[in-house]
């Protein structure tokens, strides 16, 4: 027998019979691991402070300098004219509202049968695949492009900035987060749930109408108020299709003003009453916004 | 008219006259590949017909075969003859829509819709117009179905909030709502554990009083305990590829205990699966 051999042999015969020393689960706080995890721990925090500190000032800032203008008048009343006081913005907020109803009624219907055919009928076409690949790239699309396309689509030929031209340019916008929004909410319908509704004698659109529907309509829902939330506070495509207006809505067919044109608008104006207005219409932009998205998350919460 | 006493005694040779199925399988494809072949299936008038075999012998295609589910598969391709009630089901005037709603379905995963247990019975009712007391009709599935006193306080409740076993129930409750004609269940028991099987086996018991089933089972027990009459699948793999087939059938306890076939007998007896 070698040497080696009989150290293993006793080694073996070491283990057999010494006890283990009992383990320690006590905490070692100054170990490196435990003193790098810390300090990443508290990086984290840092960075997730930091990310909401733009959030916090922006609201910040539009509830000091804007709330206090926030009023009736300024709620109801016509945009003053330039050394006028007082005044409001309720041509602007009827605006927004009525051009992004119009993008909503264009860009919902169109966009959920659109996911319909993605998630549903046809995924892995050529036309699925293509329609999948530009909604993704246009959701990066720069939003003065489609004010741009819609001016020389609608504006020149209809040859008036119009509250329509801005629906359309809105909805251009809105068109893509509603269909990959609701193309996903339809695709995560379980297949099991489908092919329940085939087996009770279904056909294909009642399956889509009474199951994946229903049951991807919270998620649809979420994607279509995100949406909205977006084209609200969008100027961009605004500026070239439905410029602004110093009166009322009266018909669909004439420039129309938006909060947010008001806001640029006002805010580059050297009276002290414009700035403030600005100010405010910020604000209020700000809780239209708000609204949209916490009606996202009720509705888009799971009832069943 | 007196009861033909063939019919009322278990174990004997299907009469004729009872079957409401009868499935004449000669060639299913997927693609190119030949899933199952040469599969005479008659499925007899409130009994329990149990598909048994080792995986990969086709027995769930042939299930699915009987309400033309595997259509929704774009590649699946059946060449033969089901005939329900005289009509070949795979006839090109035959809509496969209405055949499912007389030929219901249980799946191998509990799958209830994201709605009420209230309104996953009444679904299949509303879809065919039902205009009768559908509050009535629900009750009546959920009791069917062995399930009511468990949820007949929460109908409004989620039928995905229940356990597997129950939400397995709510869908039997929901297949027999629109009263079809014969239930095809494919596994419904392999998602549940012991109790919730014994619960259901115990309903399909009851359940063919009033309804023909086809049932296919990986669980043999499952087969002597329930089944009347058993189909034995095997695989044939002489071509190069797995074909399923039916080896042989007959009335369960002649399956289990005197099979015909050598490959029965090895298969029963647990030497392969």
């Amino acid at each position: 027998m070698s040497a080696t051999d009989l150290a293993v042999e006793s080694a073996i015969r070491d283990l057999e019979t010494t006890p283990a020393p009992k383990p320690s689960l006590h905490r070692a706080p100054l170990e490196l691991r435990a003193l790098k995890s810390g300090v990443l721990t508290g990086l984290t925090w840092i960075a997730a402070l930091l990310a909401s500190v733009p959030l916090f000032s922006v609201i910040y800032e539009l509830v000091v300098a804007g709330g206090s203008r926030l009023s009736w008048e300024t709620l109801t009343a016509l945009p003053p004219s330039a050394f006028d006081l007082g005044g409001g913005f309720g041509n602007a907020i009827v605006g927004t509202l009525v051009m992004v109803g119009i993008a909503t009624l264009i860009s919902l219907p169109l966009g959920i049968l659109a996911a319909v055919y993605l998630a549903i009928l046809d995924p892995d076409s050529r036309l699925a695949h293509t329609v999948r690949f530009l909604a993704k790239v246009l959701t990066g699309f720069p939003s003065i492009l489609a004010g741009v396309f819609v001016y020389a689509v609608m504006v020149v030929t209809m040859k008036t900035y119009s509250a329509l031209a801005g629906g359309v340019a809105l909805a251009v916008l809105m068109l893509p987060t509603v269909v990959l929004a609701a193309e996903q909410a339809m695709a995560m319908v379980p297949k099991k749930m489908k092919d329940a509704a085939y087996g009770i004698g279904c056909t294909r659109t009642q399956v889509i109408w009474k199951v994946v529907l229903p049951t991807g309509a919270p998620g649809i829902l979420t994607g279509a108020m995100l949406a909205i939330a977006g084209a609200a506070g969008n100027s961009a495509p605004l500026l070239f299709t439905a410029l602004f207006s110093d009166y009322y809505l009266r018909s669909l067919t004439e420039p129309t003003a938006s909060l947010a044109i008001l806001i640029f608008n006002f805010s580059g104006m050297p009276y002290e009453n414009q700035i403030q207005l600005a100010w405010a219409a910020s604000l209020v932009l700000v809780l239209i916004v708000l609204v949209f998205n916490i009606l996202a998350r009720i509705i888009g919460r799971q009832k069943y | 008219m007196n009861a033909n006493p063939e019919r009322m005694t278990a174990g004997t040779a299907p009469a004729r006259n009872g079957i409401v199925m009868d499935c004449q399988l000669e060639k299913v494809f997927y693609g190119d590949f030949l899933a199952v072949r040469d599969s005479k299936v008659p499925i007899e008038k409130n009994k329990i017909t149990g598909f048994i075999g080792p995986s990969g012998c086709g027995k769930s295609t042939v299930l699915r075969s009987l309400n033309r589910m595997n259509d929704l598969i774009p590649i699946f391709r059946f060449q033969g003859k089901v005939s329900y009630h005289g009509q070949d089901i795979y006839d090109k005037k035959v809509d496969p829509v209405v055949v499912r709603r007389y030929i219901g379905m249980v799946f191998q995963q509990p799958n209830p819709f994201a709605m009420s247990i209230y309104d996953n019975v009444a679904f299949g009712l509303r879809l065919n117009g039902f205009k009768g007391n559908l509050d009535e009709r629900v009750e009546k599935a959920l009791h069917g179905a062995a399930i009511w006193n468990e949820v007949k306080d929460k109908l409004k409740n989620s039928g995905l909030s229940l356990s597997g076993g129950q939400q397995q129930r709510l869908c039997i409750a929901r297949a027999i709502a629109t009263e079809p004609d014969v239930l095809l269940m494919d596994e419904p028991c392999s998602a549940l554990d012991p109790i919730a099987t014994r619960r259901v086996e115990e309903l399909m018991v009851e359940l063919k009083e009033k309804y023909t089933i086809a049932l296919v089972t990986h669980n043999m027990q499952q087969a002597i305990r329930v089944a009347d009459t058993t189909a034995f699948f095997g695989v044939d793999i002489s071509q190069g590829s797995r074909t399923g087939y039916l080896v042989e059938m007959g009335p369960t306890k002649k399956i289990f205990e005197e099979p015909e076939q050598q490959l029965t007998r090895q298969y029963v007896r647990g030497e392969f699966s």
